[in-house]
């Protein structure tokens, strides 16, 4: 599919290293399915994002100094001092955020159409890994104003690493550097931040190699039948990737420039102090859910245990989601427990926001049941159990017949009413 | 699709709004009552500075805060931004003692604070700030509405309290104050009547003195907020526009398939 370009300069050049027919393979001409709808916008938003991400990191490292004595003095100076430097340092602790929006939406699309399923299972697990990265990364990144937030919520975290039997001591002492969380880990964690993006940058390829080998799920969660199926990506997806980019954008600015500090915490702005604990120690909003679980288990290696195993399971889902039809939108049943699994996410967030006294150690405790409870017994049992309406023939056939029966029937799908 | 892509879209947005406007964490956490929240000048879109109080807050900063809280983020040369001119930043400055440059036998010497200084510091370290302050460390000033919750309306809840300012200490030396985490503050109340008097003689109640020390401190804490609202008013019109135009463009190209 490779179409080389007119000019015989560029033409001499791609002979040689095909760079214009890659792009014109995987941008341009690129076959996506005609019917995705704007659920499908979040995976381009999510490379806009790491690509803010990596642009404003690498100018707020040429001021930022990763000393203990220093870190916090240096992010004031930024925000005061560099010329827009209040600008790319809000962008940047703002972006983390945007990035986990919009990237958390993509999962959930992808648990609601059934993109993990085969042939997919290693796109899948690859943009897993991506989410795990992203966590390192934010979490070491947080760490680096060294306020009271950072210094206590690194403590807490990598003593996690405590709850390992036999070599935990000797593993958190490790990343430490020292036998408590101090300067040499401040400067691992920059050293590790600065790092980890790139590779994230390095499975984004992985991930889009994946896609673009077994092509895009589509609402209708139905393969493809012939070319008829597909609209070239460029200019249909590129125009509407755009549009979400403006909206995305727009959203963005308005925290940046609004409200900068909305997402962060105060105690940030107070520096680190090794002698004084803060009342109430919160990791940043996108980790409240993990921290609910985390603490739902009365027992430091069992929380530590449930907390990986509520992303672990994730990569269990191919297999534990037994239903054949992909998309939500065929399965009734399947569509109502997505919706109170995304209920169930949402309310362990504020569980994670609370401090773990009264009704809320209750409420985290059946929200975290029921976390696994979804993936573990509810998946399977719904894939055997659940009856699902009729699927379309093709992608096309029903777009294309027209405005007639054949598309208000697939409009009744999509709406989950009635089937074709 | 397209009614089940707007439906799919409402969807995505609501849960984006769920998380966008669940309460921040650190509100959620439970602390001490909310303050009362005040009208400040630099809330909005448009909001801004109000010059004059930020100087009265300035004032009394200099009078009073000063001698226990240091505000090191702050540069005599930053108070022209609040309206002072250069050469009342300059007369301000000229009031510390600040280090010089060793004079020829290598000894310290000292010379009268310049612009590019910053507030000097009210004690040598903190073991001098804990002895003079019966074992309290007062905090710097310079971040404190942005380390806070509840921001201004927090310090001026507490600077205001009529029964923080009506009292006396407990056995322990400190001061009840319920907006204080823990309810009991080492700090005397700083604010008395006279502190402040304008040109006409008059003077400020605590509640404005409170107000007008919290709205420098919000200054302080933020120097850059008018820059950064008037930035992004330009930055959110453009991308308003900007997709506008890239929506009209999507319909006009999508026009041409079945979808």
């Amino acid at each position: 599919m490779g179409e080389l370009p007119n000019n015989a300069l560029l033409r001499w050049f791609d002979s040689r290293l095909p760079i214009f027919s890659y792009v014109n393979e995987h941008l341009v001409a690129y076959p996506a399915p005609r019917n995705l709808n704007y659920a499908w916008n979040f995976g381009s938003l999510a490379g806009l994002a790491l690509a803010l991400q990596i642009a404003t990191g690498i100018v707020l490292a040429w001021h930022y100094i990763p000393h203990a004595d220093l870190a916090f003095d240096s992010v004031e100076h930024i925000m005061r001092d560099v010329n827009y430097g209040w600008l790319l340092r809000y962008m940047h602790a703002n972006g983390a955020s945007f990035f986990f929006i919009v990237v958390y939406l993509h999962l959930f699309r992808g648990l609601y159409y059934g993109s993990y399923k085969a042939p997919r299972e290693v796109l899948w697990w690859l943009g897993l890994i991506i989410l795990l990265l992203m966590m390192a990364t934010a979490f070491m990144g947080y760490v680096l104003p060294w306020g009271q937030m950072s210094f206590w919520g690194a403590t807490v975290i990598t003593n996690f690493f405590t709850a390992i039997p036999w070599i935990g001591q000797g593993v958190a002492e490790w990343l430490w550097g020292g036998f408590a969380v101090g300067h040499p880990t401040l400067v691992r964690f920059f050293s590790l931040h600065y790092l980890l993006p790139f590779v994230i940058a390095g499975f984004v390829f992985l991930h889009l190699w994946a896609l673009h080998h077994r092509k895009s799920n589509n609402p209708l969660g139905i393969d493809y039948k012939g070319p008829q199926d597909f609209i070239p990506f460029h200019p249909y997806y590129t125009i509407k990737d755009a549009f979400g980019a403006g909206v995305f954008l727009i959203a963005f600015s308005l925290f940046l420039f609004y409200a900068p500090n909305y997402m962060g915490h105060p105690d940030n702005y107070i520096p680190a102090d090794p002698l004084r604990t803060p009342p109430h120690i919160v990791p940043e909003w996108y980790f409240l859910p993990f921290y609910a679980i985390l603490r739902a288990i009365p027992s430091k290696l069992g929380g530590v245990v449930a907390m990986a195993a509520s992303i672990g399971v994730l990569f269990l889902l191919p297999w534990l989601d037994t239903s054949r039809v992909r998309s939500a939108v065929f399965r009734p049943v399947f569509k109502s427990f997505f919706w109170l699994l995304v209920v169930d996410v949402i309310v362990l967030g504020f569980v994670g926001a609370n401090p773990p006294e009264g009704a809320w150690i209750h409420i985290g405790r059946v929200a975290t049941a029921w976390y696994f409870l979804h993936f573990l017994i509810l998946l399977p049992l719904i894939g055997w159990f659940e009856k699902p309406r009729p699927l379309p023939d093709s992608i096309a056939r029903p777009v294309l017949a027209g405005t007639g029966a054949g598309r208000s029937a697939v409009l009744q799908a999509g709406e989950g009413r009635t089937g074709p | 699709m397209k009614t089940g892509s707007a439906r799919t879209g409402a969807l995505l947005a609501a849960l984006l709004a769920a998380v966008a406007f669940a309460p921040p964490p650190a509100l959620a956490a439970g602390e001490a009552a909310r303050p009362p929240q005040k009208a400040w000048s630099w809330q909005g879109l448009f909001g801004g500075w109000d010059r004059a109080q930020l100087q009265r807050g300035l004032e009394i900063y200099t009078g009073q805060c000063i001698s226990c809280h240091g505000l090191k983020y702050i540069r005599f040369r930053d108070l022209v931004e609040i309206g002072l001119s250069e050469e009342e930043a300059k007369a301000l400055a000229a009031g510390w003692q600040v280090a010089g440059e060793p004079d020829e036998w290598g000894e310290p010497t000292f010379v009268p604070a310049k612009l590019e200084n910053a507030f000097p510091p009210p004690y040598r370290n903190d073991a001098e700030a804990r002895a003079v302050n019966n074992g309290a460390l007062p905090p710097d000033l310079s971040l404190m509405v942005k380390a806070r919750a509840g921001g201004a309306d927090y310090i001026a809840a507490l600077l205001s309290e009529p029964g923080y300012n009506a009292g006396l200490p407990d056995e322990a030396g400190l001061y009840p104050n319920p907006w204080f985490p823990g309810g009991n503050i080492a700090m005397a109340p700083p604010l008395y009547a006279g502190l402040l008097v304008d040109a006409d003689g008059n003077e400020a109640s605590t509640a404005d003195m409170a107000a007008d020390v919290s709205a420098f401190l919000a200054w302080t804490a933020e120097p850059k907020l008018e820059e950064r609202k008037r930035l992004g008013l330009k930055v959110v019109l453009f991308l308003m526009v900007g997709t506008g135009l890239l929506y009209v463009c999507k319909r006009k190209i999508w026009a041409k398939v079945d979808h």
